[in-house]
């Protein structure tokens, strides 16, 4: 009896998400009520995690809860502890969502909300979620190694080389996108600059009530700290209505940016107690706290979607960033899908803290799914704006025209009706000065985000919740820019210190000024760039930055996939083959246009020679021929740098198929890494 | 009944964000290093965190 309750209620929640994402894909009227996509998302993961993900683990993977976990045998109470599953569930979710999942689903609405929301939902279920827990499944086998170093032992030296400069170059681009991000909300805003501003000092009080006044208490300063954040929030409103401190907030983009690339050099050289650590701290308490606020508003207001499924811009016209739906929208959308950023986490700390392997199908494909989910309500704040609108903010000025009255007409011609007071009767409401042109995704998920809880928790507030997002975006925004300047510095020190020992010191002065140096200098200049580039530079930074991600991601579905053919599993191994194979050929498609298309506004060469020929025939006005050159020149490094990320996946995919081939000709391979068989204790 | 999930749940919270490493520290001390002649004596509150600190955060720890 009980089994046929249970059957029936899965029954009912298949056909339930069946129906739902039938409405949300064939809807075509005037608008689409946000429930809908919340309903077949919801559907589709529980189905995902109840059937696909307890057949992977119990088939293929074969988890075994009488193993005994590396938290178990190696237990030292420090990295190696058994912990409970939610809190390692907690840990992990927070370490893999950052900001990525926030930022891809708002310039993919430019295609219409349809195409991003089936890639978030099938990526997730069948690639993402896979791959996150694979890893973690193979890394937690083999006391929780790194994929580097499990791509070494298990296919050859070669992936585990890629691994590790792919990891570092991603880095750097991504801390330059996140950092447009951020200075692209700043930019003439006084109340979001004092408030972003303000969030350094505040981290700081945190980390030395936890050091030196009260060591250790850990919730006491956090809570501090966070009633220290909306204070900060609040009074950000009255500097901007105060004249000569708002004055002093009030920049342009690039002293904002020089800000950022010197804030860079402090955090990576301060200590991590001082900053870093308790940046961290409020920043998970924020974004915790604010996805469960967003998702109780969005199921209280259910708010209709006002952009169309599909929009014309699925043929690579789009204002937002160049290039056509396939792949672009698979590449702009990496974080909520499938990230390969993931796998380093998944084969980092997680591992070490798990309990019992029947935890991982939970923790590996669980988080993810949760991550997913974060991407969904990120696309529905988007699309929840009147087209006119999204257009209005997130459309460069290089695309739609730099006075607003050209704008408006640029982007009412496409049919998405807007007006110049609509917009300066929104800027006002949000308690900004323009929205107009302000790309990178953080003002326009803001506007989304301010209409939907200032609909459910106050309409009169909606300027501070505007600035609450800002506040919210950017602070963990600066968190992973803190801790990938680190991590950057700490893997060139690595890669130094085969040159000269003494580089290689964590701990030695010079090798850390000069390493911080040059970690914040790679980043910075991207940043720079993006800053001059009146195309505003997320155009070009986002798609590298997805293009490099997925790159990741490839390596470590073709370690897994190589390990379970290795591991006489081929007939199952299509579980990660199969993304693989997709990644592969998205991630070359996009590569290849990025690099050789002659629209200018997808091909990096193009780009460049269209530039140079106009600055040679003097056509260019005077403030964009200042800054051609270095546009010209970046862009050729910008098809360079996707070469490379291309070779170095194909590199890696080919010696995995090297070492199949190898497998399946019964010649001698690389044996399993993977840890013998202990019992466990626990169960 | 009531009450018991509510310590469940502050429990979590404490552990999730490191409030009782400390205490976690001195039960792991307690069960494993207690009582053996070359034993130090534990570590005090400031410098238990202090090293749990540096260390949780050397390593890829956050991501994008």
């Amino acid at each position: 009896m009980k089994a046929f309750w249970s059957r029936a209620g899965w029954a009912s929640v298949a056909l339930l998400g069946a129906a739902a994402l039938a409405h949300v894909a064939m809807a075509r009227g005037e608008s689409l009520n946000a429930l809908w996509l919340i309903t077949a998302a919801v559907c589709v993961y529980l189905i995902g995690y109840r059937f696909y993900s307890a057949w992977i683990a119990a088939n293929v993977l074969a988890i075994d809860a009488t193993r005994a976990t590396p938290a178990e045998r190696l237990n030292n109470g420090r990295d190696y502890v058994p912990t409970n599953r939610w809190v390692v569930f907690g840990h992990h979710f927070a370490a893999i969502a950052g900001p990525g999942p926030l930022v891809g689903p708002t310039l993919a609405a430019q295609f219409g909300y349809l195409p991003g929301t089936l890639w978030i939902l099938i990526g997730a279920v069948l690639g993402g979620a896979v791959q996150d827990m694979v890893t973690l499944f193979l890394s937690t086998r083999r006391n929780g190694r790194s994929l580097g170093q499990m791509a070494r032992d298990e296919i050859g030296a070669i992936g585990g080389t890629a691994a590790m400069i792919g990891t570092f170059l991603i880095m750097i681009i991504l801390i330059a996108v996140l950092g447009l991000v951020v200075v692209n909300a700043m930019k003439h805003s006084p109340w979001g600059t004092s408030t972003v501003a303000a969030t350094i000092p505040i981290a700081m009080l945190v980390g030395v009530y936890m050091r030196y006044l009260r060591p250790g208490r850990v919730l006491e300063a956090s809570l501090l700290g966070v009633i220290l954040l909306l204070a900060s929030v609040v009074f950000g409103g009255w500097i901007d209505h105060h004249p000569v401190l708002a004055a002093m907030f009030d920049h342009e983009g690039l002293p904002l940016a020089f800000s950022v690339i010197a804030y860079g050099f402090a955090a990576a050289v301060l200590p991590v107690w001082l900053l870093l650590a308790p940046r961290d701290y409020l920043s998970t308490y924020m974004k915790l706290g604010t996805v469960f606020m967003l998702a109780i508003a969005i199921l209280w207001l259910r708010p209709e979607i006002h952009m169309p499924a599909i929009t014309p811009f699925i043929d690579g016209t789009g204002p937002i960033f160049g290039g056509k739906l396939f792949p672009f929208v698979f590449i702009t959308i990496a974080c909520g899908a499938i990230s390969g950023f993931h796998a380093l986490i998944a084969s980092g700390t997680t591992p070490k803290l798990i309990t019992s392997e029947g935890d991982i199908r939970m923790i590996g494909y669980g988080a993810m799914l949760l991550e997913s989910f974060v991407a969904i309500m990120a696309m529905i704040a988007a699309t929840v704006l009147e087209p006119g609108v999204y257009f209005a903010i997130n459309s460069p000025a290089g695309v739609v025209g730099k006075e607003a009255l050209d704008a408006v007409n640029t982007i009412s011609g496409w049919g998405y009706q807007v007006t110049v007071e609509q917009m300066q009767h929104l800027a006002s409401a949000m308690g900004e000065s323009t929205l107009f042109a302000r790309t990178g995704g953080a003002p326009s998920l803001a506007v989304g985000m301010a209409s939907i809880l200032g609909t459910v928790f106050g309409e009169h507030l909606l300027a501070l919740w505007y600035h609450f997002a800002i506040m919210f975006e950017a602070i963990f925004i600066l968190t992973t820019l803190d801790a990938g300047t680190r991590v950057g510095r700490f893997m060139l020190q690595d890669m130094l210190g085969n040159l000269h020992p003494k580089l290689g010191e964590t701990s030695y002065t010079p090798s850390v000024i000069l390493t911080s140096a040059l970690v914040v200098a790679g980043w910075g200049y991207f940043l720079y760039i993006g800053v001059i580039d009146p195309n505003g530079g997320v155009n070009i930074l986002w798609p590298l930055f997805g293009i490099a991600n997925q790159m990741l991601a490839a390596i470590a579905l073709s370690v897994a996939t190589g390990v379970l053919i290795k591991s006489s599993k081929v007939g199952k191994a299509w579980i990660t083959g199969l993304p693989l194979i997709w990644l592969l050929a998205i991630t070359t498609t996009a590569a290849y246009e990025k690099v050789f298309s002659s629209d200018i506004r997808v091909g990096f060469f193009a780009a460049a020679k269209d530039l140079s020929q106009k600055l040679a025939g003097g056509v260019l006005p005077p403030e964009k021929a200042a800054v051609a050159p270095q546009l010209i020149f970046n862009q050729q490094l910008d098809a360079w740098l996707t070469l490379f990320f291309v070779a170095m996946l194909w590199v890696v995919v080919l010696d995995m198929a090297r070492m199949s081939r190898r497998y399946f000709a019964r010649l001698p391979v690389r044996p399993s890494s993977e840890v013998a068989y202990v019992a466990s204790r626990l169960v | 009944m009531r009450t018991y999930w509510l310590k469940q749940v502050w429990q979590r919270v404490r552990q999730l964000s490191g409030d009782d490493a400390y205490e976690r520290y001195l039960a792991h001390y307690a069960g494993t290093h207690a009582g053996q002649p070359e034993a130090h004596a534990p570590l005090s509150r400031a410098e238990f965190f202090k090293q749990w600190q540096d260390q949780k955060w050397t390593g890829i720890k956050r991501c994008c």
